[in-house]
């Protein structure tokens, strides 16, 4: 329905005196697709999104939307609307004058702005609060609000920075599906920055995984989390262990991994350079427990927690040099057996639930 | 020696004993604050209504119930010119103040970045206030006068041949000395409410396409009407009880109305000053009145 713009980010560096925060990045996100940037809080992710709004120069690289080069372009002209994270809305003005402000900024007259401006909060739901000033309403419906103003610009992307971070967690939830909702009938590009990995599972066809400035892995949610390209991407996406050690051995397609402690793990693999050190993750929810191991599939250890969490049940195991080795079992299956903390426990996987995770460059 | 208190176990430690009436508590905390505003407030306004309904001759007061000191005050044409000119001292010194005021608090809190630099200069503007109003007036003495240093300045650099006169002792060395005295009572109040405005609507605002006078009127100088309005109040307050700045600067060649109260009692007619006081107090309350109408402050205090 709408025209959805491609954005392309090549090579993008910002520099603030001596440091760093973004190295270098590109990345492109395909027209009318759900992207979220993930992050730990100082990874460069809303440094991004603001080069990409304008809002932040540029120090090296171009942004370029629907193959139009916006580097160096004022934030208006861009066709990207922004969402701040504290919503940023007018707090003198009223629902209807903080959604046609772009409009009076750009000189329509005072029938016609407000006309359309009712309209976009028709669409938000919001026509009945028309008269009423932002601080009269709740976190969601200020949400809503800004999503209106934003949208009221008829952009080609619009980027959100942090717009649950708000809300209670219950809201959450719930103007989750609504964003998701409103891309997929818009169809313009979203750019959404989190730090919650269920949110950009939940709602992202592109999930860009970034860690000190740096992209660490962009694919879709379900790459990212079955395969995750390095530890600290399967760390951060979680329900992975992490074992890290060096490599001893390649044969038969598959490697050996000696932890500093001593035990030695497998993986498959094709080629490694032997002594390099080298990362694998397994995943919590495919450890098995009590089943013997096939050699370099498992280990012993003892319980050293046990968290009852309803449908599952997570063990830490402490073991063969591993700290807080996770498990995750189903409730099921661990009260048929049930084990106490200080036990030793059995724990095996199989050879295709481990992922050999590569180094970041 | 400490003691050690199993919880639940032994006597209880004793409940305060000391109860009052929930409302007593409140009207006592109340208490000192109405004694000081009614002993240094109230007490002397009542008196200075009652005086002004009083007689007088050269030599005493004589209490009584006329309305001649009112009258006589309000009917007079001098009274009414030092009304005039009072306000227009008000008006002067007002917009300049803000006008100044506002850039001032303007750039202080959006174009000094780091808080620490703010914090500096605007202590740096708070300097001058260190030393007492008198001194600050009188210094400008040495600067307007006939052989005062702009005056000399401009007669060495050949632009006028004579002193200019008016530097000093005019209107014109009134509102620059009040300007001088008080653009510091504009510029805390506008600073402080700049200071709240989240800067992220600056750039929705930027986002949305305004350019930066638009952000200016749309944005910035909607939410400073509050802190602009308590320093009009500020302002115009001292402006309108102010004698001493216009009797210095004007070298007595200008009038205001506190001035006016003054003469009258140096000649020891108190009961018309009274009247002239509480026409002043009615009028400065209605200029209040009207800001606080215009313009809501109470998110501010």
């Amino acid at each position: 329905m709408t025209k959805a713009a491609e954005i392309d980010i090549a090579s993008v560096s910002k520099v603030y005196g001596t440091t760093t925060a973004v190295h270098s990045i590109s990345l492109k996100i395909p027209a009318g697709s759900y992207c979220c940037l993930l992050g730990p809080s100082g990874c460069g992710k809303t440094t991004t999104l603001r080069m990409i709004a304008g809002h932040e120069t540029i120090t090296s690289g171009d942004v370029l939307l629907g193959n139009k080069n916006v580097t160096d372009l004022a934030p208006a002209e861009r066709g990207t609307a922004m969402m701040f994270q504290s919503y940023a809305l007018f707090p003198h003005l009223d629902l209807v004058d903080n959604v046609a402000f772009s409009l009076k900024m750009k000189g329509v007259d005072k029938e016609t702005r407000r006309a359309k401006a009712l309209d976009m909060l028709k669409l938000m739901q919001l026509d009945a609060y028309a008269t009423r000033r932002p601080a009269q309403l709740s976190g969601g419906q200020q949400q809503r609000v800004a999503l209106a103003r934003a949208l009221i610009t008829d952009p080609e992307a619009l980027l959100l920075d942090e717009p649950l971070s708000a809300l209670d967690p219950f809201l959450k939830v719930r103007m989750r599906a609504e964003l998701k909702k409103l891309q997929t009938s818009l169809g313009i590009t979203f750019v959404h920055v989190t730090h919650s990995q269920e949110e950009a599972m939940a709602l992202a066809d592109l999930v860009v995984v970034m860690n000190d400035g740096r992209i660490e892995q962009a694919a879709p949610p379900r790459t990212v989390f079955e395969r995750p390209a390095t530890a600290f991407v399967a760390r951060f996406m979680g329900d992975h262990n992490v074992i890290s050690g060096r490599v001893t051995e390649v044969s038969e397609g598959r490697l050996t991994l000696a932890v500093a402690a001593g035990a030695s793990f497998s993986a498959p693999a094709d080629t490694a350079e032997i002594g390099a050190p080298a990362d694998i993750a397994i995943r919590t929810d495919r450890v098995q427990v009590g089943v013997d191991a096939a050699d370099g599939y498992g280990f012993t250890g003892t319980i050293n927690n046990i968290e009852y969490r309803g449908s599952s049940v997570k063990l830490a195991v402490n073991g063969a040099g591993i700290e807080d080795f996770t498990a995750i079992l189903s409730d099921k299956v661990f009260f048929a057996n049930p084990v106490k903390v200080g036990e030793a426990i059995q724990l095996s996987w199989n050879a295709e639930d481990v992922i050999v995770l590569g180094r970041p460059s | 020696m400490t003691t050690v208190r199993f919880i639940g176990v032994g006597e209880p430690k004793p409940k305060r004993s000391l109860r009052l009436p929930l409302k007593l508590v409140s009207y006592i905390q109340a208490t000192p604050l109405t004694l000081i505003l009614g002993a240094f407030l109230l007490l002397p306004l009542l008196m200075i209504v009652t005086v002004s309904f009083w007689d007088y001759d050269f030599a005493q007061m004589y209490p009584d119930f006329v309305t001649f000191n009112y009258t006589e005050t309000l009917g007079s044409w001098v009274t009414w010119k030092t009304y005039l000119n009072t306000l227009k001292f008000a008006f002067l010194v007002w917009a300049i103040t803000l006008f100044i005021g506002f850039w001032v608090a303007y750039f202080l809190a959006f174009h000094i970045r780091t808080a620490a630099m703010q914090m500096v200069l605007f202590l740096v503007c708070t300097v001058p206030f260190l030393t007492s109003n008198i001194i600050r007036m009188i210094s400008w003495i040495p600067v307007l006068g006939r052989n005062g240093l702009i005056n000399s300045g401009l007669i060495h650099a050949g632009l006028v041949s004579e002193p200019v006169e008016w530097l000093l002792y005019s209107d014109f060395a009134v509102v620059l000395a009040m300007v001088h005295l008080y653009t510091l009572f504009m510029v805390t109040p506008i600073f402080n409410t700049l200071m709240r405005i989240d800067k992220s609507l600056v750039e929705a605002a930027r986002d949305a396409g305004a350019s930066s006078v638009q952000v200016l009127t749309n944005v910035i100088l909607p939410l400073a009407k509050p802190g602009m309005a308590i320093g009009t109040i500020f302002v115009v307050t001292l402006v309108m009880a102010d004698f001493s700045t216009v009797q210095v600067m004007s070298g007595g060649q200008s009038a205001s109305v506190a001035l006016m109260m003054k003469n009258q009692m140096s000649l020891l007619q108190y009961p018309a000053a009274a009247a002239n006081a509480v026409v002043l107090l009615v009028l400065v309350l209605l200029m209040v009145a009207g800001i606080l109408r215009i313009v809501d402050i109470r998110k501010e205090l």
